[in-house]
């Protein structure tokens, strides 16, 4: 396939603690297309933001190290590049959008600075140039009276408006790939949708393709294509939207269904919620991470790690459920 | 910003004035006076001594004549040195005093800051044990301590520099001891401070958006984190600023040097009023003006603060 703009294969990505090695990310495969929008859905600790960090080469090293791997983006091993390399590659071809806009913007430096840095430094444009570029970014994210808000401080902005703001300078050159690391979590629930619609309206209007990282299945509902779900540092299930939203075949994945309160349900019922906690995933035994709170739970599970399994184009999932089918 | 420091200028006048009241009454609630120490002088020589010096007048008005006196520029005669008047001595002493304190000061700041970046930058690794070695050692010895001890190695034992004296004798290098004297401490202090800092900032959520939009690590330093890190730093330069001075005059007796610093403290053995105003003054304006700037440049680096 062509139009496979990256493509991650058997990323490891594992911390050096005190208490043992934190195998973060322990495995993880997936490709992304051209214009795509594939969402990464995962409870805290699942690997999600590691997996994303160590593609930038972010992973603050040490403790945090990339073992084993490879992530091809435009015929190129991001692992192999230099440091020099890298930084051409941040911020120009794949921009970034954090948790946090309330600390993810420099609070001493005004906006029109962090913005025009970057497009100076990438796009080899005058100041004058990257000024216009910048004011014309912010119009296209919804900031109302750009010209005049670009010499403001983030302070001076409400937090969906600086989401926007991140939104406006990760795709100031206009990159390929655009990685948002769960952008809407840290925002009031009316302000989610919005902060999500800017980004499928843009990443459309631009072709971007785009990772969407987040604990919350609604956001990735609405617009990702693919989706994959992570658990214990490995993806666990993969396949299009309406793959895992209308067929989900883990148990890990049905039970995150499940637990997504629904506007239908009697509000008598009480909310389905996957008892026990996610595993700590250091010094993990060989065995399917997820077993202790499955209700499916088979003798093998405790021994072994399920295999791939994978049903035509794209759909997978690690399940010994699904092993005998084949 | 420009209302804030007008503001802020303006509330130094109360401030000194406060300052000359409390130290004017102080001085003569202490026993004895400018010329009881000496022997006996007869009755009739004392009255015209008081006289000639206003001393016989009510407290109140010497008070009066004192601070009118002071806005005209005029800090008085010297009570025990009767050819000059307390201007002459301050304007001796002063400008070596300051040449003294603004380069310890100065050098603790940048050094402290190259220092703490480094430290952080290299953190728990030999360049960071090294800085972090020399500050310990510069936080726990004080200047009294470290005075003699610097003039013994480097000025008896080595003979590289001269053991007191001021620029007039031997140059530059008479200003190497006391100021490394006088500057260690503080750049142990801020090159601690500095380095818990830079390493909260070179941690936070922005210096890793920064990287994600690909800039230089040398960049980042100098454009993202650089500015945050200065905080602490910049919010103890008051305090060190008065450290700096009470230090200075330490430094000075040890090292023979010819500033205020003697007179603060001869003055007071004398009793000799208008001179301990006149040192008590001039230092506390140092120290007023300087946490005035402090509070603007915190202003100027922090655009979080507002004073309105």
């Amino acid at each position: 396939m062509s139009d496979v703009i990256l493509r991650v294969d058997d990323l490891k990505t594992y911390f050096n603690t005190d208490d043992g090695i934190v195998k973060a990310v322990d495995g993880v495969s997936f490709e992304l297309k051209k214009g795509e929008m594939l969402g990464i859905v995962g409870e805290s600790g699942s690997g999600k933001s590691v997996t994303n960090l160590s593609l930038m080469k972010l992973i603050p090293s040490p403790p945090g190290k990339i073992m084993n791997g490879t992530a091809m983006f435009d015929g190129e091993n991001i692992f192999d590049m230099s440091d020099e390399e890298i930084r051409k590659l941040r911020g120009n071809r794949i921009g970034m959008i954090f948790q946090d806009p309330m600390t993810s913007l420099n609070p001493f430096l005004r906006i029109s600075t962090q913005m025009i840095e970057t497009i100076v430094l990438h796009q080899k444009l005058e100041k004058d140039a990257a000024r216009n570029r910048a004011v014309e970014m912010l119009e296209m994210v919804g900031i109302p009276n750009p010209e005049k808000r670009i010499n403001d401080y983030p302070h001076q902005f409400s937090g969906g408006m600086r989401q926007r703001v991140m939104i406006a300078m990760a795709l100031s050159c206009d990159p390929e790939i655009l990685i948002a690391d769960e952008p809407t979590s840290a925002l009031d629930v009316t302000i989610q949708a919005q902060i999500i619609e800017v980004i499928q309206e843009l990443s459309r209007k631009l072709n971007t393709a785009v990772i969407m990282i987040t604990h919350d299945l609604g956001v990735v509902a609405g617009i990702c294509d693919t989706v994959c779900v992570m658990y214990a540092g490995r993806i666990v299930e993969k396949g299009t939207n309406d793959e895992i939203f209308k067929d989900p075949k883990h148990p890990y994945t049905q039970g995150l269904i499940k637990s997504v309160p629904r506007l239908d349900q009697p509000s008598k019922e009480r909310l389905f919620s996957i008892d026990g906690q996610p595993p700590n995933v250091i010094d993990l035994p060989e065995c399917c991470p997820f077993h202790p709170r499955c209700d499916k739970a088979m003798a093998k599970c405790k021994n072994t790690y399920p295999p791939l399994t994978t049903f035509g184009e794209g759909r997978e999932v690690r399940c010994w459920l699904y092993e005998e089918d084949k | 910003m420009s209302k804030f420091i007008i503001r802020r200028a303006l509330g130094l006048i109360p401030t000194m004035l406060i300052i000359i009241t409390v130290c004017f009454f102080l001085i003569r609630v202490a026993p004895g006076g400018p010329f009881s120490s000496e022997k006996k002088i007869p009755p009739q020589i004392m009255k015209n001594i008081e006289a000639k010096y206003h001393l016989d007048e009510p407290l109140v008005m010497q008070y009066g004549r004192y601070v009118v006196n002071v806005i005209r520029g005029d800090l008085g005669p010297s009570y025990k040195y009767k050819d000059y008047d307390v201007n002459y001595y301050i304007g001796e002493g002063l400008p070596k005093s300051l040449l003294l304190g603004t380069l310890s000061i100065l050098l603790a700041l940048i050094l402290g800051m190259a220092a703490g970046m480094f430290s952080a930058l290299r953190q728990n690794t030999w360049v960071d044990y090294t800085w972090m070695s020399f500050a310990v050692v510069g936080i726990s010895v004080p200047t009294f301590v470290l005075g003699p001890i610097l003039m013994f190695i480097f000025s008896i034992n080595l003979k590289w520099l001269p053991v007191a004296g001021w620029l007039d004798e031997y140059g530059v290098a008479a200003l190497v001891l006391p100021v490394v004297t006088l500057f260690y401490q503080y750049f142990a202090t801020i090159a601690r401070l500095s380095r818990a800092s830079f390493l909260e900032a070179i941690r936070s959520d922005y210096v890793r958006t920064a990287k994600a939009k690909g800039l230089k690590t040398s960049y980042i330093m100098m454009k993202h984190v650089l500015k945050g890190a200065s905080l602490p730093v910049v919010s103890y330069l008051g305090p060190a600023f008065s450290g700096i001075i009470t230090g200075s005059i330490v430094v000075e007796q040890i090292f023979r040097v010819p500033g205020l610093g003697r007179h603060f403290v001869q003055s007071a053995f004398n009793r000799d009023y208008t001179m301990i105003m006149g040192t008590v003054i001039v230092y506390s304006l140092i120290l007023v003006i300087m946490n005035f700037l402090v509070d603007v440049l915190y202003g100027y680096l922090d655009p979080r603060i507002s004073y309105s």
